[in-house]
């Protein structure tokens, strides 16, 4: 019996000592950080209690960085399932359909390993290799469009305010899309491919194939994609901080940056715990909202 | 078009099927190739402009290399110290991932094979740590860890890893662990096998195939981190300690006065090279590990 309790001591302590001073603590001084005016500096500070929240309603930085993060939260999710599902779809049943059924393309594999080249790189090799890829003169972007002519297109991307947040956004969905074609791709395998046989032979046609019988039966799949990207959505920090640092101006700001600066930049560490707590409370409703919305009675094969 | 012309409902099936149905291939190539090429274009692009000379980036970003500049590479590798970062990630990422993978083990064992008071609330305590942002424990975090005299040393960052992929990784391999079967053990048990043995002799073994998806998952997390290294490799001297993905941003930066655009392109192929390469090379346990991790 002793032998036993010792066991599951030595196994457990250790991992719990290391997960309570590294993740749990911090986590739990986060909310009490941020009912503080505590800059860093001195070990000294009072309770301000909800001062900091206060100074966040009226904060027009922190609202235009909630706007891009709003934006991304419904433009991310939508265009990379969207580009996922259509190429997936055409890798698993865009090939040629004769009498022993629909094909998958021919050098399916080919595509899963390649489009999944992005997804394992590290988001700082990408946010930089992007930043070149926009880049005015020497860019790839440019060189390709002053090629082909449009010397009139090859603008400053990164450095005007009406293009920087959509260069970032096409940054996010170029370095997702990959994951949820394998993904996407994985789930259809599961499909009994008799049923698109059925759907064929009916006279539904691919796309009428592809919005009627794959999404629903999917929507498992695309509820957990969904969750995911809301959280790459939610967050957007690395890219955005290497690619534009939020600007020119705020014009591609998002909240994490925002929680950076103010803290490591400004010192204001009382102040970014509130943003650190806002970030939480938004992260919990678009859960529950998400949890809500997404109800759908299941289809059962 | 053929895709759209299908859907139309007037255009009985059965005659126009052979027609579209030819082309549905052909298309579907077009759109595949067209992606693939938005995938590896600028990943191709990065590795030939590293061989370029600066002049030749300037003047058209197109253009191939007129030879193989190795210098860019040597010179990214020791005079821009990637080579130095890339040796600082590869120790964090071994450490970490050895703490990981052994305490994720050892708690996931306990959590799943063994009935206790409080098991569920630990359990709990755990795998809740995956719905927290990380952004909220990012001001705390930095104080604790510079109160315990970690900030800018390379085991202070690894144990920072491990610690937040614990909840994943307790996660998995508790699921992972339920799923063994119980004979083997009780077995071993009969015959006088202690806990301890039994765990690193019949269980880990036997757990194999969960230990390398969850692995490669962490290994990916980790080597990629980004927010982490730059809040917590902080300070003076802090500099020499710095890991790849920070290394590699600063030198983006720096790229802009000093005009060493050749350099930058070959940092960049250095620090992406091994990891394409890895995954080529095993790239079913890539895309099942992360899959494993993304459908948590």
């Amino acid at each position: 019996m002793w032998g036993k309790r010792l066991f599951i001591a030595v196994f457990l302590i250790p991992p719990l000592l290391l997960y309570g001073i590294f993740v749990v603590s911090p986590y739990a001084q986060a909310f009490q950080i941020s009912g503080t005016n505590w800059s860093g500096l001195s070990p000294a500070y009072e309770f301000v209690g909800l001062d900091n929240f206060r100074r966040l309603l009226d904060d027009g930085y922190f609202w235009t960085a909630l706007k891009h993060n709003g934006l991304l939260l419904v433009l991310l999710p939508v265009a990379t399932i969207m580009l996922g599902l259509f190429f997936a779809s055409m890798i698993s049943v865009g090939g040629r359909a004769d009498r022993a059924g629909v094909h998958g393309v021919r050098g399916s594999g080919f595509y899963r390993v390649v489009y999944f080249f992005p997804q394992v790189l590290s988001v700082a090799i990408i946010g930089v290799l992007w930043k070149e890829m926009y880049a005015p003169h020497t860019g790839m972007i440019n060189g390709f469009l002053r090629g082909i002519g449009l010397d009139g297109l090859a603008v400053a991307w990164l450095g005007d305010p009406r293009f920087s947040f959509w260069c970032v956004l096409a940054v996010l969905v170029w370095m997702n899309v990959g994951f949820y074609v394998v993904l996407f791709g994985a789930a259809m395998q599961s499909i009994p491919r008799d049923l698109y046989e059925a759907a064929l032979l009916d006279g539904a046609g691919r796309v009428t194939t592809l919005v009627r019988v794959t999404v629903p039966l999917l929507w498992d799949t695309i509820q957990v994609a969904w969750v995911y990207l809301a959280i790459v959505a939610i967050d957007g920090f690395a890219v955005v901080q290497i690619i534009t640092d939020g600007g020119p101006g705020s014009s591609s700001d998002v909240v994490g940056l925002r929680l950076y600066k103010t803290a490591f930049a400004d010192g204001q560490f009382g102040y970014a715990s509130a943003i650190g707590v806002a970030m939480f409370f938004l992260t919990l409703t678009v859960a529950v909202m998400f949890l809500r919305v997404t109800r759908r009675e299941r289809v059962e094969l | 078009m053929a895709l759209l012309t299908e859907t139309r409902p007037e255009s009985p099936p059965e005659t126009s099927a052979p027609k579209t149905e030819r082309a549905v291939p052909v298309v579907s190539h077009l759109f595949l190739v067209g992606w693939a090429l938005l995938t590896t274009l600028p990943l191709v692009w990065a590795v030939l402009s590293s061989f370029k000379s600066d002049n030749e980036i300037l003047t058209d970003p197109w253009s191939l290399p007129s030879r193989l500049r190795w210098e860019n590479w040597s010179r990214a590798w020791g005079e821009a110290h990637i080579g130095r970062y890339f040796l600082n990630s590869a120790v964090v990422v071994t450490g970490a991932l050895v703490i990981t993978m052994l305490f994720g083990a050892m708690a996931a064992y306990v959590l799943a094979r063994y009935r206790f008071r409080g098991s569920r609330i630990i359990y709990f305590a755990f795998t809740g740590g995956m719905m927290f942002p990380v952004f909220l424990a990012l001001v705390p975090l930095f104080f604790v860890v510079r109160n315990l005299g970690l900030l800018g040393t390379l085991p202070g960052l690894a144990l920072v890893y491990a610690a937040y992929s614990l909840p994943f990784t307790v996660f998995f391999l508790t699921a992972f662990f339920r799923t063994l079967p119980t004979s083997v053990a009780e077995a071993a048990m009969v015959d006088g096998c202690g806990h301890f043995r039994l765990f690193f002799r019949v269980m880990l073994p036997m757990a194999r195939p969960g230990l390398v998806s969850v692995g490669i998952f962490n290994f990916l997390f980790q080597w990629n981190q980004y927010v982490l290294p730059i809040v917590l490799m902080q300070g003076e001297g802090a500099e020499r300690k710095w890991v790849l993905a920070q290394g590699l941003t600063a030198l983006a930066v720096n790229e802009g006065y000093r005009g060493d655009f050749s350099g930058l392109f070959a940092g960049m192929t250095i620090a992406m090279l091994p990891v394409l390469a890895a995954y080529l090379l095993f790239h079913r346990q890539f895309q099942s590990g992360l899959a494993a991790g993304q459908l948590r």
